[in-house]
């Protein structure tokens, strides 16, 4: 078993660009779920909308694509409208339903035959980033350390992408820290409370549905961008679970949370697929056990089990306070 | 008593249910409201004299509570309508009640445990620009208003003795704390009159006399109060105008002792005796 591979493995997944998007997904899902306490199930669906809002405006209409991120966002924000002016006034749990359902049907919207002259069907659609990769600004070199290695045109992704994730770490950071998040965090604990004290419950709920959305636009057009395509199928109502997954490991409602979590749930997810293949291939794990084919899962099963103990020894998260999770059993 | 510029205002006032005051706050008309088959309210008058300690009290489940929710704005009416300071209310939404004066405090304390005492007084606070989120980024806009939140805050902390606990999260005060905090929290909204629901629920005695005093003091520098009750002892020391319901309905209006002594008032408490002739009690 090669270590230095494993372990560079690890840290390639881990500050990829995989990595900076669902960073980006996860800090918007932040806000909903980690301060604001909406139950958001369908962040993937803004990511979709995004996504697409670049792909379709380049390929399909032969717009720009910075003419095509503003249409992203904006379809995130109409996505986030229409999901919450229905169910904000109601209790949590029908913004979950509503999200949940919203994200699978965009899915198969996008998917179907009937948006495929606009969305290119299950085919998706290609080659539609060319401006952003125009305005790389890196000289042609291979760069890297170690065993990690980068065409300039993936460091100019990786630079954007996690230039992306800090600039909403530290927005996010000013406004979690202002009145407008002692209001949004106020929510989170208790509704009537606020109300009683004369804040609009609902108008922040949509503020911060329609601003977090907006970053998962925009952790979707990353996606797309640096993928060079789009299709229906990347956008799977499981992938909101992986943000949820990392947001917990990190600490939901933490600032670095989301940022640590999908670095770390990435690193552990390309640690363990990479061990594992090294050792069936070293002979310490006999093939009758596990087959390479069945890595993918059962590298996901370690996760679960990893997740399992954090909940167990460390429930707050990696960067969450103990002393304020211990506040509810009271 | 009888000295006071209150007593004397509410003296000349009729002792009957639905009675109307010489300068009312707040007026209720018609209101009903029906769970299913259930009416929990169903009021046709109530007028609430302003800058006067008013009680509502009555039996569990006479809709007490009902009544303040439907006024707040936490729940609707069928029918009926409500005035505050001589605008219409009806059917507002909570947060603009709240806005126009009208501040609430809930019978389940609900202070925001993870946020720190100061926080839980500085989110009441009105006006404050930081609160919307397009300024929320730009702290030198909304900073200097913070100053003079922090300092009102403190003010208030001082005068409810919890300056000691200003910084810990208010899920760490003991239940007493937490009314007290409830309290001094709705007055960081700056209301022209409070309604308290079951102030002194679960708390012990010593702090029930503070709770009083607290009350008290708040009157008497102007603000019109409110409060639900339903142990008639606690009332009677410093109520000016007592408001008695039963099964949804006024039964009894007036000053503590008239309302002490009025039989519907006993009948709603302790039950009527059916077996009793009606000319013998």
């Amino acid at each position: 078993m090669d270590w230095e591979v494993i372990l560079s493995d690890a840290l390639r997944s881990g500050i990829g660009p995989i990595a900076a998007v669902y960073a980006l997904a996860a800090i918007g899902l932040n806000l909903h779920f980690g301060y604001t306490g909406l139950l958001n199930f369908g962040q993937i669906g803004f990511m979709l909308v995004g996504a697409y809002g670049v792909a379709a405006s380049v390929s399909t209409f032969g717009l720009s694509l910075w003419v095509g991120v503003l249409i992203g966002l904006g379809s995130s924000v109409i996505l986030a409208l229409l999901l919450g002016l229905p169910t904000l006034r109601l209790r949590a749990e029908y913004l979950a339903i509503a999200t949940i359902a919203a994200g699978e049907i965009l899915r198969l919207f996008y998917r179907s035959s009937w948006a495929e002259p606009v969305t290119g069907g299950v085919f998706g659609l290609q080659q539609f980033a060319d401006e952003f990769f125009d305005i790389n600004p890196i000289p042609r070199d291979q760069y890297g350390f170690w065993l990690v290695n980068y065409s300039s045109r993936d460091l100019w992704v990786l630079l954007v992408a996690w230039g992306l994730v800090a600039l909403f770490a530290g927005v996010m950071a000013l406004m979690v820290h202002s009145p407008w998040g002692r209001v949004i965090r106020s929510i989170r604990e208790d509704e009537d409370a606020v109300r009683s004290l004369g804040k609009s419950v609902y108008a922040y709920k949509m503020q911060s549905l329609v601003f977090g959305g907006a970053i998962g636009s925009l952790a979707g057009m990353m996606l797309a961008i640096q993928n060079q395509s789009v299709n229906p199928d990347t956008y799977n109502p499981v992938e909101t679970f992986f943000l949820y997954t990392l947001l917990v490991l990190g600490g939901a409602g933490r600032m670095l949370g989301p940022v640590i979590g999908s670095i770390l749930f990435w690193a552990i997810l390309s640690f363990f697929d990479s061990a594992l293949r090294q050792a069936i291939s070293a002979g310490y794990i006999s093939s009758d056990v596990l087959s390479a084919a069945e890595i993918g899962a059962a590298r996901f099963a370690l996760v679960g089990l990893g997740l399992m103990l954090l909940m167990i020894f460390r429930p707050q998260g990696i960067f969450g306070s103990r002393r304020e999770m211990l506040l509810d059993v009271r | 008593m009888s000295d006071n510029p209150i007593s004397t205002a509410l003296a000349k006032v009729e002792r009957e249910p639905g009675v109307r005051k010489p300068d009312p706050l707040l007026v209720v008309d018609g209101v009903t409201r029906t769970f299913g088959g259930l009416t929990a309210v169903h009021v046709d008058t109530l007028e609430v004299q302003r800058g006067t300690i008013t009680a509502l009290i009555g039996p569990n489940g006479a809709g007490k509570t009902t009544l303040f929710n439907v006024i707040s704005g936490f729940d609707r009416a069928d029918t009926g309508h409500w005035t505050f300071d001589g605008q219409e209310l009806t059917g507002r939404a909570a947060h603009r009640v709240a806005r126009r004066g009208l501040v609430r405090t809930f019978q389940l304390t609900k202070t925001l445990s993870k946020l720190t005492v100061l926080e839980n007084m500085k989110l009441a606070a009105r006006h404050q620009r930081g609160e919307r989120m397009g300024l929320s980024m730009l702290w030198p806009v909304w900073r200097g208003q913070e100053r003079g939140i922090v300092r009102r805050a403190d003010e208030l902390l001082e005068r409810f003795r919890l300056s000691h606990m200003r910084d810990e999260y208010a899920g760490t005060l003991s239940g007493g704390q937490r009314k007290l905090l409830e309290m001094a929290r709705a007055l960081m909204v700056e209301p022209t009159m409070i309604m308290l629901d079951e102030p002194m629920a679960g708390v012990n005695p010593a702090l029930t006399q503070s709770l009083l005093e607290h009350i008290t003091a708040l009157r008497d520098e102007g603000m019109t109060v409110c409060f639900v009750e339903h142990d008639m002892d606690v009332v009677m020391g410093i109520s000016d105008w007592v408001v008695c319901m039963a099964e949804g309905s006024i039964v009894a209006e007036g000053p503590p002792q008239s309302v002490a002594k009025n039989p519907a008032v006993i009948d709603a408490y302790l039950g009527r005796q059916h077996d009793e002739p009606e000319n013998e009690g």
